[in-house]
């Protein structure tokens, strides 16, 4: 290996997470500790009604008896359960009319990440539900919204205002038993982001939460809750960055899609939680559950995910290919550098009679980080005439770091075809040479070639996440001059 | 002067390759360096442009004067040297119009200029590329993705147009094409030549050089340059063959 190429990876490895920076909000925190006393706390905090606390006490019952997973290709620290906060919330002092009411700092730190609430509002029509630790501060253009009948608030605004249709959906996708984390979640969960477009509606918009763990040691449990009834359509975006913290935070979020008949849901991420120092200190514990259903006939759920951040990414967006003729796709890159590991991929599970899937991820691995696609595609006796197809590339930066791909294909039908391709590539010298005589230097080159790379991917996000999404790969893979 | 290489002596792994050559380019001019395979020629350019794993064992490289050996691949890049590569290589998913825009403005920003609007950058590229006959259709395709051979010489000389360099270095842009790419190509060149630059063509062959006339053609054989010359050197070669050079050499 050449010189140049070793101190350029050693230069990768070496760049500094650009959105470190803590927002002094007082928080009002629960003790750490988790018991069925937490949970009431948090529950009673949150005035719920009576089932809930139920529904959480019995999911925490579950947890207890259930153990941490450890099939995947990650190395994970013992986590300590008892010595996480389950529960934090900004201190309100009144309720809030106007932007103008809004605590500076928030804002100052909305500014920051480039996304200020008004910017927003005025630019690009997009929604807001900023979620700052645990609890909404902030929901705009409820008003447009409601008016096409859209419901779009917190998740605790929904158990309020629409216990009905929370107690109905809550769980359809991602059972309380569903695995160790989704059970923690369901127990301990504190807010979220909850979504409902009624029948034959589009939503005018692109929806949008900026969720953001904020107090140190407070691990987050967002449950996001999005259904779209029949014939309806949208596009949910959710994005994160967090500030820099020493002590690894555990996050372990739920995502729950339902798509009734002829409906559409969209999901995009842009994941950049703090993925640890270059020595592998800190960064976040990111262990999320998202599934979609596609309920109805003709519909379709498309989850499109870039993954920059987090010490450790353990996620597999999936879909439940119910109704016949429905469509799931899955479209993601997952970056890591230094330490980080990531673990992730989707399940796509066809059920329906004619339905499709369509699996694209992208990995990139750099420093001495590990990054793994995992990925099941199941077709059932009852699946016939349905179609998947799969591809799997993985782009290496160095020779210190490491890319596994774990297909998993079961068909229980003859008429059904499943596709899997997969490839494993190196950034050349040559690429790297010829961009440098152009006059365009190494980093930039490698963000160039990178994002060409991802493009497929990048290509399915919303316009303005997509102009993030690839400030983010260059910047996760940054400090490259050499 | 535009370019001066003194005695220069490059290894690859420890085996030399160049064994002291001496060449001197003025503005305005067009030198043509010839020679058999593997004696070197693309191993100058290489070394010129700044690619790594060469062994500068000897000797300096001076360009307007600055000493060309300290200056990262890009440095040299933006001061405006521009290397016609014999094999581009494909960057997918990175489209032709990205990668030109990149590359132009981070040019610009060296010489401390805003980067071009859209409006001028998309002129430029439509009138650099009518001068090559490239279509729409290739340049909005991934870089060299997909390209016949013809296609990514013509590739070269449509980025040496938008770039503009001052000295233009062409390794063997005549390999692999047929007789009409082959005149595009040399039409492109020749199109380009100001008073204000230069060109090296590195060929093979003397057919190039029907089209691209240099004024000085060079014959390097075994890491030297063993004989200077007007275009008629060139005329000498083809009819004599390489093996005159040997003999020549071998006599001396």
């Amino acid at each position: 290996m050449a010189q140049d190429d070793k101190q350029l990876i050693q230069e990768v490895t070496q760049s500094e997470y650009k959105y470190g920076f803590v927002t002094n909000i007082e928080t009002e925190t629960a003790i750490k500790g988790l018991t069925e006393d937490t949970i009431r706390f948090i529950s009673l905090k949150k005035a719920e009604p009576e089932w809930l606390l139920e529904y959480r006490l019995k999911a925490f019952a579950k947890w207890k008896e259930m153990k941490q997973p450890n099939w995947a290709q990650l190395k994970i620290p013992e986590i300590d359960f008892q010595e996480i906060i389950y529960y934090a919330a900004p201190k309100r002092k009144k309720e809030l009319e106007s932007l103008d009411q809004v605590d500076p700092e928030l804002l100052d730190t909305f500014n920051k990440l480039g996304i200020s609430l008004d910017e927003q509002k005025r630019l690009s029509g997009v929604a807001v539900d900023a979620v700052i630790d645990s609890v909404s501060v902030k929901t705009t253009f409820t008003e447009t919204l409601s008016k096409h009948g859209i419901i779009f608030c917190s998740f605790s605004e929904a158990v309020k205002n629409h216990p009905d249709l929370v107690k109905k959906y809550l769980g359809m996708a991602v059972p309380p038993s569903d695995n160790f984390f989704a059970a923690l979640n369901t127990a301990v969960f504190s807010d979220g982001s909850f979504c409902f477009i009624p029948k034959g509606v589009r939503s005018p918009m692109e929806l949008s939460t900026y969720f953001r763990i904020n107090a140190a040691n407070t691990g987050q449990f967002e449950r996001t809750l999005i259904i779209a009834d029949e014939g309806s359509y949208v596009s949910y975006m959710e994005g994160c960055t967090a500030p820099q913290r020493d002590e690894n935070q555990l996050h372990a979020a739920v995502v729950e899609i339902i798509a009734m008949k002829d409906a559409e849901v969209k999901y995009s991420t842009v994941q950049n939680w703090y993925p640890g120092d270059k020595n592998g200190r800190g960064g976040i514990f990111n262990f999320v559950t998202k599934r979609g259903i596609c309920k109805g006939d003709h519909s379709k759920i498309s989850w499109t995910q870039v993954e920059t951040g987090s010490a450790i990414t353990w996620k597999y967006p999936s879909c439940i290919l119910s109704g016949d003729n429905s469509i799931g796709e899955f479209y993601s890159v997952a970056v890591t550098n230094n330490h980080q590991q990531a673990d992730t991929g989707s399940k796509m599970i066809h059920l329906g009679k004619n339905t499709k899937s369509t699996i694209i991820s992208k990995g990139i691995s750099a420093g001495q980080s590990q990054n793994s696609y995992r990925g099941l595609v199941k077709m059932t006796k009852r699946a016939t005439n349905s179609r998947n197809f799969s591809q799997c590339d993985s782009l290496l930066l160095g020779d210190k770091c490491g890319a596994h791909t774990f297909p998993y294909i079961e068909g229980a039908n003859k008429s059904s075809i499943i596709e899997h391709e997969a490839t494993t590539s190196k950034i050349s010298e040559d690429q790297l040479f010829y961009c440098q005589q152009r006059g365009i230097n190494q980093e930039s080159a490698v963000g160039l070639i990178v994002n060409g790379y991802a493009k497929e991917v990048l290509n399915k996000l919303p316009m303005e996440f997509a102009v993030e999404a690839q400030k983010l790969l260059s910047i996760s893979l940054e400090g490259s001059v050499g | 002067m535009l370019l001066q290489v003194k005695n220069l002596h490059v290894s690859i792994n420890g085996k030399e390759i160049l064994k002291g050559v001496n060449l001197e380019v003025n503005k305005g001019e067009v030198h043509a360096i010839m020679g058999p395979n593997g004696t070197g020629k693309s191993t100058l350019a290489a070394v010129i442009a700044g690619k790594s794993g060469y062994e500068i064992t000897q000797g300096e490289i001076l360009y307007n004067g600055k000493n060309l050996l300290d200056m990262p691949p890009e440095v040299r890049a933006q001061e405006g040297i521009f290397l016609g590569f014999q094999y581009p290589v494909e960057i997918p998913g990175v489209s032709m119009t990205n990668f030109m825009r990149t590359a132009l403005n981070e040019i610009r920003k060296y010489h401390g200029q805003e980067p071009m609007s859209a409006k001028d950058f998309l002129a430029r590229m439509t009138e650099k590329k009518d001068l090559v006959e490239l279509t729409s259709k290739l340049t909005n395709r991934s870089v060299n993705e997909g390209f016949s051979g013809g296609e990514k010489k013509k590739n070269e000389i449509f980025q040496m147009a938008m770039l503009d360099p001052q000295l233009a270095i062409l390794d063997e842009t005549d390999s692999g094409l047929d007789i009409d790419a082959l005149r595009i190509v040399a039409h492109g060149v020749n199109k380009l030549k100001t008073t204000e630059n230069a060109t090296v063509v590195i060929t093979h062959y003397q057919r190039l050089l029907d089209y691209i006339v240099p004024d000085f053609v060079h014959v390097l054989f075994e890491g030297k340059v063993v004989l200077s010359g007007g275009k008629e050197l060139a005329l000498e070669l083809e009819e004599k063959g390489y093996d005159w050079i040997k003999k020549e050499t071998e006599n001396h």
